[in-house]
């Protein structure tokens, strides 16, 4: 029944005129991928080379590009090694996901949560849920029907379903995130990789985004009933003119996505292979994770670009302030 | 079936054999009206597109275990494709087979639009528009009246049968024209006891509906002896 994964498409480029948008305003942005060019398999061939200088134009001496651009030879531990060397921020969170490993917790607003994957072969499978009323979650439909778009990037913001922007995505060097192609789970984990049983692997073993979500959510006194259609964050579906969707391989392309809370928001995550990914080996790469309180210009000002990329954005964004302002009036 | 930007290549229109009149239930739903029914397994459900171009918005949900119910990632990825027609298998969230649609007189049906709700008309279309009729206030009635205890947590995102929502291969997505016609229908076999959730969509401010939302006809037959 699933074909795709067998036909890994080369890429076509559509991804650069977002990456370089991107480049071109965000402040954060690392060089993680211009300053390893050992941690690519193919790196001097791929098109995603002006992903990177457009990277480098924007970037800022963060910690965390200081630590990787200290270890030019790091390879795809060095989310790692940027994440925890740079220790704890003033947010407090920098860490680490495993291959493999959940993660949820909350994001107040303002905050921003970055995701950096170097391996640049990532996938971290995303839903969200307003923190305080967890029955509002995001949309999928929502968030593409407000903003004509089939994919996540710079500028686009993640509805929920009441109306409102969860996050925003305000820096984003990879330029195409999924939200169509739903999450893996045991079968399809099963089927791609074989058996990875704890018996034999230990904390190796197989994990898929369906159980992980499973897990967290169930953590908070949610289940199955909550799951929704999720963001695949690093992961590009294509679709052409009659439908048919087909697995992008990012060839090793290393990038970051920002993503700042409009309102406060739990997070769950999961960092495990797509179930579209043609790969036949079970080798989810690390990713890096970091929370930091927003810089007054990366506030949603009236001149702010996720606001303004939409008409009905500004109108997502009204609901949301007149939400938070009625909630802090409580 | 010639519509401008649309690959004619991607409809496959298969016709059925059932009669009407061989038909165990069969009513029709209004505009804005909300319906549910249990479905047998083997049991086969149609859905006629009275008027044409009329979006049904449609659930499923495992009879036996209402937490499984229809996932649009798990069938999108299961068959390789964004628009549902025959031979889709509709799959849970379990990922397995809830129904396959074994007939399509329409060629494409739409299951990444979603349902309209009131915020999200206000989102897409202006505040005031708040007080408008929309196919999520169907469903959460809908539901209630099952007595089942379900509620909003119970609404993932949706099929729309005879809905045209193209999407681009530079990913752009629209709500355009739609691509069926009067009388054109959409059949599935049930793989399981299925508990089915229509609304038809009451929607006015797009052409989802071609302005003008109209009744439809829901059949079913009992599975072949």
């Amino acid at each position: 029944m699933t074909n795709i994964r067998a036909k890994s498409v080369a890429k076509t480029g559509a991804t650069k005129s977002g990456a370089t948008k991107s480049g071109a305003t965000k402040p954060g942005a690392t060089k993680s991928g211009a300053t390893k060019p050992g941690a690519t398999k193919a790196g001097a061939t791929k098109p995603g080379a002006t992903k990177t200088s457009a990277t480098k134009t924007g970037a800022t001496k963060t910690s965390a590009t200081k630590t990787s651009a200290t270890k030019p030879g790091a390879t795809k531990t060095s989310a790692a090694k940027s994440a925890t060397k740079s220790g704890a921020t003033k947010s407090g969170i920098s860490i680490v996901l495993r291959g493999g490993q959940a993660w949820s917790g909350r994001l107040k607003r303002g905050q921003i949560l970055r995701l950096t994957d170097t391996s640049g072969r990532a996938c971290v499978s995303a839903l969200f849920y307003n923190a305080i009323e967890p029955l509002e979650r995001y949309n999928m439909a929502d968030t593409l029907k407000a903003q004509y778009t089939a994919f996540l990037t710079t500028g686009r913001v993640l509805y929920s379903d009441m109306g409102r922007v969860l996050v925003s995505i305000i820096a984003d060097t990879c330029g195409w995130h999924d939200t169509t192609s739903g999450c893996g789970n045991a079968t399809t984990s099963r089927t791609n990789f074989g058996d990875g049983r704890y018996q034999d692997l230990r904390n190796n073993w197989f994990k898929n985004a369906r159980d992980n979500f499973i897990v967290e959510l169930s953590k908070i006194g949610l289940g199955r009933r909550d799951i929704v259609a999720n963001v695949n964050f690093f992961v590009k579906v294509a679709v052409d003119d009659a439908g048919r969707m087909s697995w992008v391989d990012r060839s090793g392309a290393a990038s970051h996505v920002d993503l700042r809370a409009e309102m406060d928001t739990w997070v769950v995550l999961s960092n495990t292979p797509h179930h579209l990914d043609p790969s036949s080996t079970y080798a989810p790469p690390e990713v890096g994770l970091t929370v930091r309180e927003a810089k007054s210009p990366e506030r949603p000002e009236k001149d702010d670009r996720c606001r303004l990329s939409r008409p009905e954005n500004g109108r997502g964004f009204e609901l949301t302030e007149m939400f938070v302002k009625e909630m802090s009036a409580t | 079936m010639n519509t401008p930007g649309i690959a004619t290549t991607s409809f496959v229109l298969m016709a059925s054999q059932l009669n009407p009149d061989d038909a165990v239930y069969n009513e029709v739903v209004s505009a804005g009206q909300g319906w549910a029914h249990e479905l047998k397994a083997g049991q086969i459900f149609r859905i006629v597109d009275l008027e044409g171009n009329q979006a049904v918005d449609t659930l499923f949900f495992n009879a036996r275990d209402l937490d499984e119910r229809y996932s649009a990632g798990d069938t999108v990825s299961a068959q390789g494709n964004i628009y549902l027609t025959t031979g889709t298998v509709l799959m849970s969230s379990e990922g397995r087979a809830l129904l396959t649609i074994v007939a399509d007189t329409c060629g494409r049906h739409d299951t990444l639009g979603g349902a309209c709700s009131a915020e999200s008309n206000q989102v897409r279309y202006a505040l005031e528009k708040k007080f408008m009729h929309n196919c999520r206030d169907t469903f959460l009635l809908t539901l209630s009246r099952l007595g089942r205890g379900m509620t909003k947590r119970d609404l993932p995102s949706n099929i729309n049968f005879f809905m045209n929502v193209p999407v681009t291969p530079e990913g752009g997505l629209s709500f355009a024209d739609g691509v069926s016609a009067a009388g054109r229908y959409v059949e599935m076999r049930a793989d399981c006891d299925v508990l089915a959730l229509i609304s038809n969509c009451p929607q006015l401010n797009n052409p989802c509906n071609a302005y003008n939302p109209t009744p439809v006809r829901v059949l079913v037959w009992n599975a072949p002896a």
